[in-house]
Protein backbone atom coordinates (compact mmCIF):
# COMPACT_ATOMS: atom_id res chain seq x y z
CA UNK A 1 0.00 0.00 0.00
CA UNK A 2 1.29 3.46 -0.87
CA UNK A 3 1.93 5.89 2.01
CA UNK A 4 -0.84 8.32 2.87
CA UNK A 5 -1.50 11.15 5.30
CA UNK A 6 -4.17 10.44 7.88
CA UNK A 7 -6.42 13.17 9.24
CA UNK A 8 -9.64 13.41 11.24
CA UNK A 9 -12.46 15.85 10.61
CA UNK A 10 -14.68 17.13 13.38
CA UNK A 11 -17.13 18.90 11.07
CA UNK A 12 -18.51 18.26 7.60
CA UNK A 13 -17.03 21.60 6.45
CA UNK A 14 -13.58 20.56 7.64
CA UNK A 15 -13.82 17.28 5.77
CA UNK A 16 -14.96 18.96 2.56
CA UNK A 17 -12.28 21.65 2.76
CA UNK A 18 -9.58 18.98 2.68
CA UNK A 19 -10.87 17.81 -0.68
CA UNK A 20 -11.05 21.24 -2.31
CA UNK A 21 -9.04 21.68 -5.46
CA UNK A 22 -9.58 18.22 -6.90
CA UNK A 23 -12.96 18.91 -8.46
CA UNK A 24 -11.92 18.11 -12.04
CA UNK A 25 -11.61 14.36 -11.59
CA UNK A 26 -14.00 11.58 -10.61
CA UNK A 27 -14.11 11.36 -6.82
CA UNK A 28 -12.79 7.80 -6.82
CA UNK A 29 -9.53 9.01 -8.39
CA UNK A 30 -9.05 12.09 -6.23
CA UNK A 31 -5.92 12.19 -4.03
CA UNK A 32 -8.06 12.86 -0.93
CA UNK A 33 -10.57 10.21 0.09
CA UNK A 34 -13.05 10.01 2.93
CA UNK A 35 -12.97 6.93 5.12
CA UNK A 36 -15.64 5.80 7.58
CA UNK A 37 -16.26 2.04 7.89
CA UNK A 38 -13.21 1.37 5.76
CA UNK A 39 -14.40 -2.02 4.55
CA UNK A 40 -14.31 -1.02 0.88
CA UNK A 41 -11.56 1.62 1.01
CA UNK A 42 -8.99 -0.45 2.93
CA UNK A 43 -9.57 -3.41 0.63
CA UNK A 44 -9.10 -1.44 -2.59
CA UNK A 45 -6.11 0.40 -1.16
CA UNK A 46 -4.47 -2.90 -0.25
CA UNK A 47 -5.11 -4.15 -3.79
CA UNK A 48 -3.61 -0.98 -5.26
CA UNK A 49 -6.86 -0.17 -7.06
CA UNK A 50 -7.36 3.03 -5.05
CA UNK A 51 -4.24 5.04 -4.24
CA UNK A 52 -5.10 8.10 -2.18
CA UNK A 53 -2.29 10.17 -0.71
CA UNK A 54 -4.61 11.54 1.97
CA UNK A 55 -7.34 9.86 4.01
CA UNK A 56 -9.88 11.97 5.86
CA UNK A 57 -11.48 9.98 8.69
CA UNK A 58 -15.07 11.22 8.98
CA UNK A 59 -16.12 8.96 11.88
CA UNK A 60 -15.66 11.70 14.47
CA UNK A 61 -17.68 14.42 12.78
CA UNK A 62 -19.66 15.80 15.68
CA UNK A 63 -22.96 16.45 13.87
CA UNK A 64 -25.20 13.82 15.51
CA UNK A 65 -27.62 13.78 12.57
CA UNK A 66 -25.03 11.83 10.62
CA UNK A 67 -25.42 9.00 13.11
CA UNK A 68 -29.17 9.21 13.63
CA UNK A 69 -32.09 7.13 12.41
CA UNK A 70 -35.20 9.35 12.35
CA UNK A 71 -38.57 7.68 11.91
CA UNK A 72 -41.24 10.14 10.82
CA UNK A 73 -44.83 9.36 9.95
CA UNK A 74 -44.08 9.55 6.21
CA UNK A 75 -40.30 9.53 5.96
CA UNK A 76 -37.37 7.60 7.32
CA UNK A 77 -34.14 9.60 7.50
CA UNK A 78 -30.93 7.62 7.79
CA UNK A 79 -27.73 9.48 8.66
CA UNK A 80 -24.77 8.74 6.40
CA UNK A 81 -22.65 7.26 9.21
CA UNK A 82 -25.35 4.91 10.52
CA UNK A 83 -23.93 1.40 10.37
CA UNK A 84 -25.62 -1.25 8.23
CA UNK A 85 -26.32 -3.48 11.25
CA UNK A 86 -28.23 -0.68 13.00
CA UNK A 87 -30.90 -0.61 10.29
CA UNK A 88 -30.79 -4.39 9.96
CA UNK A 89 -31.82 -4.67 13.64
CA UNK A 90 -34.42 -1.87 13.57
CA UNK A 91 -37.82 -3.33 14.47
CA UNK A 92 -39.91 -0.33 13.41
CA UNK A 93 -38.27 -0.12 9.97
CA UNK A 94 -38.74 -3.86 9.61
CA UNK A 95 -42.45 -3.54 10.39
CA UNK A 96 -42.99 -0.67 7.95
CA UNK A 97 -40.78 -1.83 5.12
CA UNK A 98 -39.27 -5.32 5.53
CA UNK A 99 -37.18 -5.15 2.36
CA UNK A 100 -34.94 -2.41 3.82
CA UNK A 101 -33.51 -4.44 6.75
CA UNK A 102 -33.73 -7.66 4.73
CA UNK A 103 -31.49 -6.21 2.03
CA UNK A 104 -28.92 -5.37 4.72
CA UNK A 105 -29.12 -8.68 6.58
CA UNK A 106 -28.15 -10.67 3.49
CA UNK A 107 -25.24 -8.38 2.60
CA UNK A 108 -21.65 -9.19 3.58
CA UNK A 109 -21.17 -10.56 7.11
CA UNK A 110 -22.27 -9.25 10.50
CA UNK A 111 -18.71 -8.09 11.23
CA UNK A 112 -18.66 -6.01 8.05
CA UNK A 113 -22.18 -4.70 8.66
CA UNK A 114 -21.07 -3.51 12.11
CA UNK A 115 -18.35 -1.44 10.44
CA UNK A 116 -19.73 -0.31 7.10
CA UNK A 117 -21.81 2.87 6.92
CA UNK A 118 -24.97 3.25 4.85
CA UNK A 119 -23.48 5.96 2.63
CA UNK A 120 -20.30 3.96 2.13
CA UNK A 121 -22.38 0.92 1.32
CA UNK A 122 -24.30 2.57 -1.49
CA UNK A 123 -21.01 3.91 -2.89
CA UNK A 124 -19.25 0.53 -2.78
CA UNK A 125 -17.28 -0.23 -5.90
CA UNK A 126 -17.64 -3.22 -8.18
CA UNK A 127 -16.23 -6.65 -7.40
CA UNK A 128 -15.33 -7.27 -11.07
CA UNK A 129 -12.27 -9.55 -10.82
CA UNK A 130 -10.50 -7.67 -13.60
CA UNK A 131 -11.08 -4.35 -11.82
CA UNK A 132 -9.69 -5.74 -8.56
CA UNK A 133 -6.56 -7.33 -10.05
CA UNK A 134 -4.42 -4.44 -11.27
CA UNK A 135 -2.41 -6.39 -13.84
CA UNK A 136 -5.48 -6.60 -16.15
CA UNK A 137 -6.59 -3.89 -18.58
CA UNK A 138 -9.72 -2.23 -17.17
CA UNK A 139 -11.47 0.87 -18.46
CA UNK A 140 -12.93 1.64 -15.05
CA UNK A 141 -9.58 1.52 -13.22
CA UNK A 142 -7.37 2.71 -16.07
CA UNK A 143 -9.50 4.60 -18.62
CA UNK A 144 -8.86 3.64 -22.25
CA UNK A 145 -6.94 0.44 -21.41
CA UNK A 146 -9.74 -1.89 -22.52
CA UNK A 147 -12.14 -4.28 -20.82
CA UNK A 148 -10.80 -7.70 -19.90
CA UNK A 149 -14.19 -8.95 -18.78
CA UNK A 150 -15.89 -8.45 -22.13
CA UNK A 151 -14.44 -11.66 -23.56
CA UNK A 152 -13.03 -13.00 -20.31
CA UNK A 153 -14.57 -14.98 -17.49
CA UNK A 154 -17.71 -12.87 -17.13
CA UNK A 155 -20.08 -15.13 -15.21
CA UNK A 156 -20.51 -12.51 -12.45
CA UNK A 157 -21.02 -9.61 -14.82
CA UNK A 158 -23.96 -7.39 -15.64
CA UNK A 159 -26.52 -7.85 -18.41
CA UNK A 160 -28.41 -4.56 -17.93
CA UNK A 161 -27.07 -1.02 -18.28
CA UNK A 162 -23.79 -2.23 -19.76
CA UNK A 163 -21.68 -0.56 -22.47
CA UNK A 164 -18.94 -1.55 -24.90
CA UNK A 165 -16.46 -0.15 -22.38
CA UNK A 166 -17.57 -1.94 -19.20
CA UNK A 167 -19.84 -4.76 -18.01
CA UNK A 168 -18.97 -4.60 -14.30
CA UNK A 169 -21.84 -5.35 -11.92
CA UNK A 170 -23.02 -3.05 -9.15
CA UNK A 171 -23.13 -5.60 -6.33
CA UNK A 172 -24.93 -3.72 -3.56
CA UNK A 173 -28.17 -4.98 -2.03
CA UNK A 174 -29.42 -2.02 0.06
CA UNK A 175 -29.32 0.21 -3.02
CA UNK A 176 -31.94 -1.94 -4.74
CA UNK A 177 -34.42 -1.29 -1.94
CA UNK A 178 -33.56 2.43 -2.03
CA UNK A 179 -34.06 2.77 -5.77
CA UNK A 180 -37.32 0.80 -5.62
CA UNK A 181 -38.62 3.30 -3.04
CA UNK A 182 -37.30 6.29 -5.01
CA UNK A 183 -35.23 7.45 -2.03
CA UNK A 184 -33.55 10.86 -1.83
CA UNK A 185 -29.89 11.55 -1.08
CA UNK A 186 -28.78 14.63 0.88
CA UNK A 187 -25.37 15.87 -0.17
CA UNK A 188 -23.16 18.46 1.50
CA UNK A 189 -20.81 20.36 -0.78
CA UNK A 190 -18.08 22.97 -0.63
CA UNK A 191 -20.35 25.39 -2.46
CA UNK A 192 -23.89 24.42 -1.55
CA UNK A 193 -25.84 21.48 -0.24
CA UNK A 194 -28.17 19.63 -2.57
CA UNK A 195 -30.73 16.85 -2.63
CA UNK A 196 -30.99 14.40 -5.49
CA UNK A 197 -33.02 11.29 -6.21
CA UNK A 198 -31.11 8.14 -5.33
CA UNK A 199 -31.87 7.03 -8.90
CA UNK A 200 -29.69 9.90 -10.15
CA UNK A 201 -26.69 9.14 -7.93
CA UNK A 202 -25.07 6.34 -9.93
CA UNK A 203 -24.05 6.65 -13.58
CA UNK A 204 -24.15 3.86 -16.14
CA UNK A 205 -20.68 3.14 -17.56
CA UNK A 206 -21.23 4.46 -21.10
CA UNK A 207 -17.92 5.62 -22.57
CA UNK A 208 -16.59 6.69 -19.15
CA UNK A 209 -16.89 3.80 -16.69
CA UNK A 210 -14.37 5.51 -14.37
CA UNK A 211 -17.08 8.05 -13.50
CA UNK A 212 -19.36 6.08 -11.20
CA UNK A 213 -21.57 8.72 -9.56
CA UNK A 214 -22.61 12.35 -9.93
CA UNK A 215 -20.77 13.22 -6.69
CA UNK A 216 -17.89 15.66 -6.89
CA UNK A 217 -14.74 14.98 -4.87
CA UNK A 218 -15.58 17.86 -2.53
CA UNK A 219 -19.05 16.53 -1.78
CA UNK A 220 -20.24 14.09 0.86
CA UNK A 221 -23.49 12.21 1.35
CA UNK A 222 -24.94 13.25 4.70
CA UNK A 223 -28.25 11.35 4.72
CA UNK A 224 -30.57 9.05 2.85
CA UNK A 225 -34.26 9.95 3.08
CA UNK A 226 -36.93 7.41 2.20
CA UNK A 227 -40.65 8.03 1.76
CA UNK A 228 -42.24 4.82 2.92
CA UNK A 229 -45.83 4.34 1.75
CA UNK A 230 -48.07 2.31 4.07
CA UNK A 231 -48.23 -0.51 1.57
CA UNK A 232 -44.44 -1.01 1.70
CA UNK A 233 -45.18 -3.37 4.60
CA UNK A 234 -45.85 -5.82 1.74
CA UNK A 235 -42.26 -5.94 0.54
CA UNK A 236 -39.28 -8.24 0.54
CA UNK A 237 -35.70 -8.61 -0.63
CA UNK A 238 -34.86 -11.91 -2.33
CA UNK A 239 -31.22 -12.72 -3.08
CA UNK A 240 -29.94 -15.71 -5.05
CA UNK A 241 -26.29 -16.66 -4.57
CA UNK A 242 -23.75 -19.41 -5.26
CA UNK A 243 -23.75 -20.18 -1.52
CA UNK A 244 -26.50 -19.59 0.97
CA UNK A 245 -24.84 -16.76 2.88
CA UNK A 246 -21.95 -14.30 2.69
CA UNK A 247 -21.81 -14.03 -1.09
CA UNK A 248 -22.68 -11.39 -3.66
CA UNK A 249 -25.93 -11.76 -5.60
CA UNK A 250 -26.11 -13.59 -8.87
CA UNK A 251 -29.59 -12.10 -9.05
CA UNK A 252 -31.68 -10.33 -6.46
CA UNK A 253 -34.81 -8.24 -6.26
CA UNK A 254 -36.41 -5.73 -3.93
CA UNK A 255 -40.18 -5.81 -4.42
CA UNK A 256 -43.00 -3.81 -2.81
CA UNK A 257 -46.57 -4.53 -3.86
CA UNK A 258 -49.74 -2.47 -3.30
CA UNK A 259 -52.79 -4.67 -3.81
CA UNK A 260 -56.47 -3.75 -4.01
CA UNK A 261 -57.91 -7.24 -3.84
CA UNK A 262 -56.18 -8.91 -6.76
CA UNK A 263 -55.56 -5.67 -8.63
CA UNK A 264 -52.07 -4.21 -8.56
CA UNK A 265 -52.56 -0.62 -7.44
CA UNK A 266 -48.83 0.09 -7.37
CA UNK A 267 -45.56 -1.83 -7.40
CA UNK A 268 -41.86 -1.06 -7.01
CA UNK A 269 -39.08 -3.29 -8.29
CA UNK A 270 -35.30 -3.04 -7.84
CA UNK A 271 -32.95 -5.59 -9.41
CA UNK A 272 -29.52 -6.53 -8.03
CA UNK A 273 -26.63 -8.61 -9.29
CA UNK A 274 -27.61 -8.13 -12.92
CA UNK A 275 -26.98 -4.45 -13.72
CA UNK A 276 -24.13 -1.95 -13.85
CA UNK A 277 -25.86 0.39 -11.37
CA UNK A 278 -28.72 0.14 -8.86
CA UNK A 279 -31.58 -0.82 -11.15
CA UNK A 280 -35.24 0.02 -11.06
CA UNK A 281 -37.29 -2.17 -13.40
CA UNK A 282 -39.76 0.46 -14.60
CA UNK A 283 -40.94 -1.56 -17.63
CA UNK A 284 -41.84 -4.45 -15.32
CA UNK A 285 -43.72 -2.11 -12.98
CA UNK A 286 -45.66 -0.75 -15.97
CA UNK A 287 -46.73 -4.27 -17.00
CA UNK A 288 -48.10 -4.97 -13.52
CA UNK A 289 -49.71 -1.67 -12.55
CA UNK A 290 -53.52 -1.60 -12.83
CA UNK A 291 -53.80 -5.28 -13.79
CA UNK A 292 -55.17 -8.34 -12.03
CA UNK A 293 -52.19 -10.09 -10.43
CA UNK A 294 -51.33 -13.58 -11.62
CA UNK A 295 -48.19 -15.67 -12.07
CA UNK A 296 -48.58 -15.22 -15.81
CA UNK A 297 -48.63 -11.44 -15.43
CA UNK A 298 -45.59 -11.60 -13.13
CA UNK A 299 -43.82 -13.61 -15.80
CA UNK A 300 -44.68 -11.00 -18.45
CA UNK A 301 -43.34 -8.32 -16.14
CA UNK A 302 -40.10 -10.25 -15.73
CA UNK A 303 -39.78 -10.55 -19.51
CA UNK A 304 -40.18 -6.78 -19.77
CA UNK A 305 -37.53 -6.21 -17.08
CA UNK A 306 -34.93 -8.11 -19.10
CA UNK A 307 -36.09 -7.17 -22.63
CA UNK A 308 -32.94 -5.09 -23.18
CA UNK A 309 -30.51 -7.52 -21.53
CA UNK A 310 -27.14 -7.89 -23.24
CA UNK A 311 -25.62 -11.14 -21.99
CA UNK A 312 -22.04 -12.22 -22.78
CA UNK A 313 -20.55 -15.70 -23.02
CA UNK A 314 -20.76 -16.79 -19.37
CA UNK A 315 -23.55 -14.69 -17.88
CA UNK A 316 -26.53 -15.50 -20.11
CA UNK A 317 -27.96 -17.58 -17.26
CA UNK A 318 -28.56 -14.33 -15.37
CA UNK A 319 -31.41 -13.42 -17.69
CA UNK A 320 -33.37 -16.58 -16.83
CA UNK A 321 -32.30 -16.47 -13.19
CA UNK A 322 -33.14 -12.78 -12.86
CA UNK A 323 -36.61 -13.30 -14.31
CA UNK A 324 -37.34 -16.28 -12.07
CA UNK A 325 -36.08 -14.37 -9.01
CA UNK A 326 -38.49 -11.53 -9.76
CA UNK A 327 -41.46 -13.84 -10.39
CA UNK A 328 -40.78 -15.74 -7.15
CA UNK A 329 -40.48 -12.53 -5.14
CA UNK A 330 -43.73 -11.15 -6.57
CA UNK A 331 -45.55 -14.40 -5.78
CA UNK A 332 -44.16 -14.41 -2.24
CA UNK A 333 -45.06 -10.80 -1.43
CA UNK A 334 -48.57 -11.38 -2.76
CA UNK A 335 -48.97 -14.15 -0.15
CA UNK A 336 -47.71 -12.01 2.74
CA UNK A 337 -50.29 -11.68 5.54
CA UNK A 338 -50.35 -8.11 6.79
CA UNK B 1 8.22 -4.14 16.42
CA UNK B 2 6.77 -4.92 19.82
CA UNK B 3 9.11 -2.27 21.21
CA UNK B 4 6.73 0.43 20.02
CA UNK B 5 4.05 -0.69 22.47
CA UNK B 6 4.09 0.97 25.83
CA UNK B 7 1.44 1.08 28.53
CA UNK B 8 -0.01 4.59 28.64
CA UNK B 9 0.45 6.09 32.04
CA UNK B 10 -1.75 9.18 31.78
CA UNK B 11 -4.96 7.27 31.26
CA UNK B 12 -7.11 5.82 33.96
CA UNK B 13 -9.94 4.10 32.17
CA UNK B 14 -12.06 3.69 29.08
CA UNK B 15 -14.14 6.83 29.55
CA UNK B 16 -11.10 9.01 30.09
CA UNK B 17 -9.42 7.31 27.17
CA UNK B 18 -12.28 8.27 24.90
CA UNK B 19 -12.52 11.86 26.06
CA UNK B 20 -8.83 12.54 25.81
CA UNK B 21 -7.99 10.79 22.60
CA UNK B 22 -10.99 10.91 20.28
CA UNK B 23 -10.12 14.33 19.02
CA UNK B 24 -9.09 15.64 15.63
CA UNK B 25 -5.50 15.10 14.66
CA UNK B 26 -4.11 18.64 14.51
CA UNK B 27 -2.39 18.24 11.16
CA UNK B 28 -2.09 15.50 8.61
CA UNK B 29 0.24 12.71 9.60
CA UNK B 30 1.87 9.82 7.84
CA UNK B 31 4.44 8.43 10.26
CA UNK B 32 4.67 8.57 13.99
CA UNK B 33 0.94 8.69 14.54
CA UNK B 34 0.18 8.32 18.22
CA UNK B 35 -2.69 5.96 18.90
CA UNK B 36 -4.09 4.95 22.28
CA UNK B 37 -6.49 2.16 22.98
CA UNK B 38 -7.68 -0.15 25.70
CA UNK B 39 -6.88 -3.71 24.68
CA UNK B 40 -8.31 -6.45 26.89
CA UNK B 41 -8.68 -3.89 29.68
CA UNK B 42 -5.07 -2.68 29.48
CA UNK B 43 -4.22 0.82 28.22
CA UNK B 44 -1.74 0.88 25.34
CA UNK B 45 -0.11 3.63 23.35
CA UNK B 46 1.53 3.14 19.96
CA UNK B 47 3.57 5.07 17.46
CA UNK B 48 2.56 3.84 14.05
CA UNK B 49 2.65 4.39 10.31
CA UNK B 50 -0.76 5.44 8.97
CA UNK B 51 -0.97 2.26 6.87
CA UNK B 52 -0.98 -0.04 9.90
CA UNK B 53 -4.16 -2.09 10.09
CA UNK B 54 -5.73 -2.81 13.46
CA UNK B 55 -4.82 -6.46 12.84
CA UNK B 56 -1.13 -5.70 12.30
CA UNK B 57 -1.13 -3.39 15.31
CA UNK B 58 -2.49 -6.17 17.53
CA UNK B 59 -0.11 -8.81 16.21
CA UNK B 60 3.10 -6.90 15.53
CA UNK B 61 2.96 -3.91 17.86
CA UNK B 62 1.03 -5.24 20.86
CA UNK B 63 2.39 -8.79 20.46
CA UNK B 64 -1.09 -10.29 20.71
CA UNK B 65 -0.83 -12.98 18.06
CA UNK B 66 -4.04 -14.77 18.96
CA UNK B 67 -5.84 -12.69 16.34
CA UNK B 68 -5.11 -14.39 13.01
CA UNK B 69 -4.44 -13.04 9.54
CA UNK B 70 -6.24 -15.19 7.00
CA UNK B 71 -7.11 -13.40 3.77
CA UNK B 72 -6.35 -9.79 4.87
CA UNK B 73 -9.32 -8.73 2.68
CA UNK B 74 -12.38 -9.19 4.87
CA UNK B 75 -13.40 -12.48 3.32
CA UNK B 76 -12.57 -15.09 5.98
CA UNK B 77 -13.28 -13.67 9.47
CA UNK B 78 -10.08 -15.03 11.06
CA UNK B 79 -9.16 -11.52 12.27
CA UNK B 80 -12.48 -10.90 14.10
CA UNK B 81 -12.17 -8.84 17.29
CA UNK B 82 -14.67 -6.99 19.48
CA UNK B 83 -14.58 -3.20 19.14
CA UNK B 84 -16.45 -1.59 22.03
CA UNK B 85 -18.28 -4.93 22.26
CA UNK B 86 -19.23 -5.24 18.60
CA UNK B 87 -17.58 -7.79 16.34
CA UNK B 88 -15.50 -6.26 13.55
CA UNK B 89 -12.77 -7.30 11.12
CA UNK B 90 -9.43 -5.96 12.30
CA UNK B 91 -7.84 -6.35 8.84
CA UNK B 92 -10.24 -3.83 7.27
CA UNK B 93 -9.71 -1.04 9.75
CA UNK B 94 -6.72 1.24 9.92
CA UNK B 95 -5.39 1.25 13.47
CA UNK B 96 -5.50 5.04 13.63
CA UNK B 97 -9.27 4.90 13.17
CA UNK B 98 -9.53 2.91 16.42
CA UNK B 99 -7.85 5.58 18.55
CA UNK B 100 -9.59 5.65 21.92
CA UNK B 101 -11.57 2.48 21.38
CA UNK B 102 -11.80 -0.61 23.55
CA UNK B 103 -10.65 -3.77 21.79
CA UNK B 104 -11.18 -7.34 22.97
CA UNK B 105 -9.10 -10.14 21.44
CA UNK B 106 -9.07 -13.85 22.17
CA UNK B 107 -6.38 -13.21 24.82
CA UNK B 108 -8.86 -11.09 26.79
CA UNK B 109 -11.79 -13.48 26.85
CA UNK B 110 -10.90 -15.74 29.78
CA UNK B 111 -11.37 -14.42 33.30
CA UNK B 112 -8.52 -12.98 35.35
CA UNK B 113 -8.13 -16.24 37.28
CA UNK B 114 -7.71 -18.16 34.03
CA UNK B 115 -11.16 -19.73 33.73
CA UNK B 116 -12.14 -20.11 30.11
CA UNK B 117 -15.09 -18.16 28.71
CA UNK B 118 -18.11 -20.48 28.24
CA UNK B 119 -17.64 -20.15 24.47
CA UNK B 120 -14.02 -21.27 24.68
CA UNK B 121 -15.00 -24.25 26.84
CA UNK B 122 -17.84 -25.13 24.46
CA UNK B 123 -15.47 -25.19 21.47
CA UNK B 124 -13.30 -27.69 23.38
CA UNK B 125 -16.28 -29.76 24.55
CA UNK B 126 -17.67 -30.07 21.02
CA UNK B 127 -14.36 -30.45 19.17
CA UNK B 128 -15.35 -27.38 17.17
CA UNK B 129 -12.05 -27.06 15.32
CA UNK B 130 -9.40 -29.09 13.61
CA UNK B 131 -6.38 -26.96 12.65
CA UNK B 132 -7.53 -24.12 14.91
CA UNK B 133 -6.47 -21.23 12.72
CA UNK B 134 -9.99 -19.78 12.37
CA UNK B 135 -10.89 -20.53 16.00
CA UNK B 136 -10.05 -17.22 17.73
CA UNK B 137 -12.17 -15.39 15.15
CA UNK B 138 -14.92 -17.99 15.39
CA UNK B 139 -15.06 -17.70 19.18
CA UNK B 140 -15.16 -13.89 19.28
CA UNK B 141 -17.76 -13.83 16.52
CA UNK B 142 -19.81 -16.44 18.40
CA UNK B 143 -19.69 -14.46 21.66
CA UNK B 144 -21.06 -11.42 19.85
CA UNK B 145 -23.59 -13.55 17.97
CA UNK B 146 -25.06 -14.72 21.29
CA UNK B 147 -24.96 -11.24 22.81
CA UNK B 148 -26.77 -9.78 19.76
CA UNK B 149 -29.54 -12.35 20.22
CA UNK B 150 -28.77 -13.98 16.88
CA UNK B 151 -28.16 -17.50 18.20
CA UNK B 152 -31.74 -18.53 18.91
CA UNK B 153 -31.92 -21.25 16.25
CA UNK B 154 -29.49 -23.40 14.25
CA UNK B 155 -30.46 -21.48 11.10
CA UNK B 156 -29.79 -18.16 12.83
CA UNK B 157 -26.41 -19.35 14.07
CA UNK B 158 -25.40 -20.52 10.59
CA UNK B 159 -26.52 -17.24 9.02
CA UNK B 160 -24.94 -14.94 11.58
CA UNK B 161 -21.70 -16.96 11.76
CA UNK B 162 -21.33 -17.06 7.97
CA UNK B 163 -18.60 -14.41 8.02
CA UNK B 164 -16.24 -16.89 9.69
CA UNK B 165 -14.95 -19.51 7.30
CA UNK B 166 -13.57 -22.84 8.56
CA UNK B 167 -11.76 -24.70 5.80
CA UNK B 168 -11.53 -27.80 8.02
CA UNK B 169 -15.35 -27.62 7.88
CA UNK B 170 -16.01 -28.00 11.59
CA UNK B 171 -19.30 -26.18 11.05
CA UNK B 172 -21.72 -28.71 12.67
CA UNK B 173 -19.57 -28.79 15.81
CA UNK B 174 -19.30 -25.00 15.84
CA UNK B 175 -23.10 -24.74 15.78
CA UNK B 176 -23.29 -27.23 18.67
CA UNK B 177 -20.69 -25.26 20.64
CA UNK B 178 -22.48 -21.95 20.11
CA UNK B 179 -25.74 -23.49 21.37
CA UNK B 180 -24.11 -24.84 24.52
CA UNK B 181 -22.39 -21.55 25.28
CA UNK B 182 -25.58 -19.61 24.50
CA UNK B 183 -27.45 -21.57 27.16
CA UNK B 184 -24.70 -20.96 29.70
CA UNK B 185 -24.31 -17.27 28.83
CA UNK B 186 -28.07 -16.74 29.13
CA UNK B 187 -28.06 -18.41 32.59
CA UNK B 188 -25.18 -16.24 33.78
Amino acid sequence: MLPFDYERASTVREALAACAGSSEMPPTGAPSQFIAGGTNMSDYMRLGVTRPSHLMDINLIQDASLRTIEIGSLEIRLGALVRMSEVEDHQEISRRCPMLPESLKVAASRQIRNMATLAGNVLQRTRCEYFREISWPCNKRNPGSGCSAMDGFNRQHAVLGVSDACIATYHGDFAQALIALDATVEIAGQGANRRIRFAELHLQPGDNPEVETVLRPDEMITAIVISVPGWAARSKYLKIRDRESYAFALASTAVALDLDGDIVRDVRIGLGGVASVPWRAVPAEDVLRGKIFSEDLASKAADAAFANAKPREHNAFKVALGKQTLVRALMEVREMKL
Amino acid sequence: MTGTASPAIHISGAAALQDETRSPVPSTQREGLTVSMLINGQPYQFNIDSRTSLLDLLRDHAGLTGTKKGCDHGQCGACTVLTDGRRTLSCMSFAAMNDGWEITTIEGLSSADGDLHPMQQAFIDHDAFQCGYCTPGQILSAVACVEEGHAESDADIREYMSGNLCRCAAYPNIVAAVKQARNEMEKA
